[in-house]
């Protein structure tokens, strides 16, 4: 009796493992099915168009030309690097992400830092508030800034005015020694100056950082209480917790927006190209690389030189991430080992 | 929190009206002020924004060097015509000045002619000094009708409709795609799972100009021969239209079908929070994967799927790059975003429409953002602090 109950639980268990495996074959061929959106999509518009547009950059294909497309081997690329266009484009571009990329994530740590400061009252009203200006449309920001920044009418200048800051400027260009190297004749037209267009657009920059500010309000908020409480027991000061606990804690947030903001200077485009009509004026200092793009491929349609050019930030942006992932193994500090 | 231990013999402060709480309360309200600062900056494009879209010209050009609101001059009907009101200090017999309110006839360099609003039938009172230096006797009159001007002029109604299409058939294409693909990457033993899962994640990096001449140039000759063949086909106006503009809408709308690495990522994030006991009871039960995901799995996912559909809709709303090359050779196909980009170039000279325009163009995403922002927040958060 014994016996045969065992055996029979044998035989059934074989059979559990023949339908377990019979169950695997199915719930791996629905897998499958469930996968094949992304696999069909990443195949026809991401692997696909890499490897045509890497093809092109060694072509005169123009979209719409009648002509036969000839190869030429790598002249599009020669002149990705004599153009003086592309070489502006370049500089102006380089420039600003250098000053940018810092500011984009020093910006909203300090208001995160500040939303989260034990000491201050509504916070989910301030949160709200400091992440609105991120929902707003790119080009009616760029619009409502355009006005903000005005010369003559706009807020800025009239606050610089209100508070004396541009006659203290004025009058300091007049002062001894300080004139020699200051000349200051009053309040810039900011987005229509060469010297200040590009800190404008930083400025203009400070509405797209909701998204930053709140995954590292989210993650300081996730730092355990006990680490602080430790650090007070041993008499630390705020700045100290700061910098030895809150910024280790959550330096795989800063290096998310690092790498998101690094990414976001390479797909920089709107704001100069609606700011300077499509132009990069003035004098080419809003001339960016997409402009540069833009002007080739949809303008020109030269598709061939355009996807040199594609291929370039392409490089580029592999070149950056991977420096980006290989210093990060000195600085980011993962809690959870992985 | 309330019991902050003071040292003796460090700072000790004896004074009756000195405690802990109070020095805190007097922290937390520098801190608030600071803070309430700092936003009233970081906010106050708005109010530049808002106060210019209900001024006009006229008002404007008073504003650039007076007040910053949208004031208008009262005026005096004299002899069946209007003149504005100034405040005007006059001289009286004893030396003194009094203001008076009266009305500007005749403006001259050094001497004007004004009439007393109160006392008309005095006549002409001559003024000594410069009238621009007057105050003018105002009040508030905001140009509402701004907003009928800029809502006529971008076709809002037409514009919204683009939107709204490109928005929605987008949305419910990422949805159902991403939906799918999060539960494969959650659920199933697919071999290779974890480096297409990086692979996914790698797209998010990926300079999108790359993939972007051949993608367009297919969409290109999709959408043209698309047309041909419709143009071919000769059917009447009243179904060629819609057709024309279902085609044009293509390259916006077919890619959303194909998944989204964001999308995917929260879906993927929250089925594997879903318990699996509840799968493998459906299991026992004989049920397939396919009615496992629809009627146990979507029930409990709400929340994220309503996370990913805002998302797409405000992703969609504020796109600006895909209209502006996809839709150029048909421009009352435009979207919001390309529609008031244009209307803008076109009234450079009418600043308040500009005001206006992007006014509207911002309702509806903050609209949505206050409804939902815990949802949107929640979403945020996910995607960036999980990864």
């Amino acid at each position: 009796m014994a016996s045969g109950q065992v055996m029979e639980l044998d035989a059934s268990e074989e059979k559990q493992k023949n339908r377990r495996s019979g169950l695997h074959e199915q719930q791996r061929r629905w897998g499958w099915i469930f996968i094949s959106p992304w696999i069909v999509g990443f195949t026809l518009f991401t692997a696909a168009p890499i490897l045509i547009s890497l093809y092109w950059t060694f072509t005169d294909y123009t979209l719409g030309s009648e002509d036969a497309v000839n190869f030429v081997g790598l002249t599009n690329w020669q002149r990705l690097f004599t153009d003086p266009l592309a070489l502006q484009a370049l500089k102006v571009t380089g420039t600003f992400a250098a000053i940018a990329i810092p500011i984009f994530l020093l910006v909203p740590l300090g208001m995160a830092a500040l939303l989260n400061a034990e000491n201050l009252w509504g916070k989910r009203v301030w949160r709200t508030l400091f992440y609105l200006p991120y929902m707003v449309p790119a080009v009616s920001g760029i619009f409502v800034w355009q006005a903000f920044l005005n010369g003559q009418s706009g807020w800025l200048n009239r606050m610089l005015r209100f508070f004396g800051i541009e006659d203290f400027l004025i009058w300091l260009s007049d002062a001894p020694f300080i004139g020699n190297y200051w000349n200051f004749e009053g309040l810039p037209n900011w987005l229509q100056n060469e010297q200040t267009i590009a800190t404008a657009f930083l400025i203009m920059g400070f509405w797209g950082v909701g998204n930053a500010m709140l995954t590292m309000l989210a993650s300081m908020q996730g730092v355990p209480k006990e680490l602080y409480e430790a650090a007070d027991v041993d008499g630390a000061g705020a700045w100290k917790k700061f910098r030895n606990i809150t910024l280790p804690m959550i330096s795989p947030v800063i290096f998310y927006n690092l790498v998101l903001v690094a990414i976001g200077m390479m797909r920089y485009f709107e704001v100069p190209y609606i700011v300077s009509r499509g132009t990069g004026a003035p004098n080419n200092a809003a001339y960016f690389y997409n402009i540069h793009f833009y002007k080739t491929a949809f303008t020109a349609f030269d598709m061939g030189y355009g996807a040199a050019q594609a291929w370039f930030i392409f490089i580029l942006s592999m070149i950056i991430t991977l420096a980006l992932f290989a210093t990060s193994a000195r600085w980011v500090f993962y809690a959870g080992g992985d | 929190m309330a019991s902050i231990s003071m040292k003796p013999g460090k700072n000790e402060n004896t004074s009756p009206f000195y405690s802990a709480d109070l020095r805190k309360i007097w922290v937390t309200g520098m801190v608030t002020m600071f803070t309430a600062i700092i936003c009233v900056v970081y906010l106050l494009p708005f109010g530049n924004m808002a106060l210019l879209s209900v001024k006009d010209s006229e008002q404007q050009v008073a504003s650039a060097t007076g007040s910053i609101l949208p004031l208008s001059s009262y005026t005096f009907e004299y002899e069946g015509e209007e003149y504005d009101i100034y405040t005007v200090p006059l001289p009286q017999e004893d030396g003194s000045f009094v203001d008076t309110e009266m009305a500007l006839v005749q403006t001259g360099r050094r001497v004007s002619q004004f009439v007393d609003v109160n006392n008309p039938e005095a006549g002409l009172v001559e003024w000594e000094g410069n009238w621009r230096g007057l105050e003018p006797v105002t009040y508030l009159d905001p140009k509402w009708s701004n907003f009928p001007d800029a809502w006529n002029g971008i076709e809002f109604p037409r514009v919204f409709r683009n939107t709204l299409y490109i928005a929605i058939v987008g949305m419910i294409g990422t949805i159902i795609s991403s939906l799918l693909v999060g539960y494969a990457f959650a659920r199933f033993p697919i071999p290779g799972k974890n480096i297409m899962f990086m692979i996914l994640i790698g797209t998010i990096i990926l300079p999108g100009q790359v993939t972007l001449i051949p993608t367009f140039a297919f969409f290109n000759w999709l959408t043209n021969s698309m047309e041909s063949v419709l143009l071919a086909m000769g059917l009447p106006l009243t179904l060629r239209e819609p057709l024309l503009a279902f085609i044009a809408w293509i390259p916006l709308t077919l890619p959303h079908f194909f998944s989204n690495a964001y999308n995917v990522f929260l879906f993927r994030q929250y089925f594997m929070t879903l318990p699996k006991e509840l799968d493998e009871a459906a299991m026992i039960d004989g049920a397939g994967p396919l009615r496992i995901l629809m009627q146990i799995i979507i029930p409990l996912s709400w929340p994220v799927i309503i996370a990913v559909g805002l998302f797409h809709f405000i992703f969609a709303w504020n796109d600006y790059f895909n209209p502006l090359i996809y839709l150029l050779n048909s421009p009352e196909l435009n979207p919001i975003s390309v529609a008031v980009q244009i209307f803008n170039f076109q009234y450079g000279a009418r600043p308040e429409l500009i005001q206006a325009t992007s006014l509207m163009a911002m309702a509806l995403p903050i609209a949505i953002f206050f409804v939902a922002q815990r949802i949107f927040m929640k979403g945020v958060i996910l995607t960036g602090v999980d990864k």
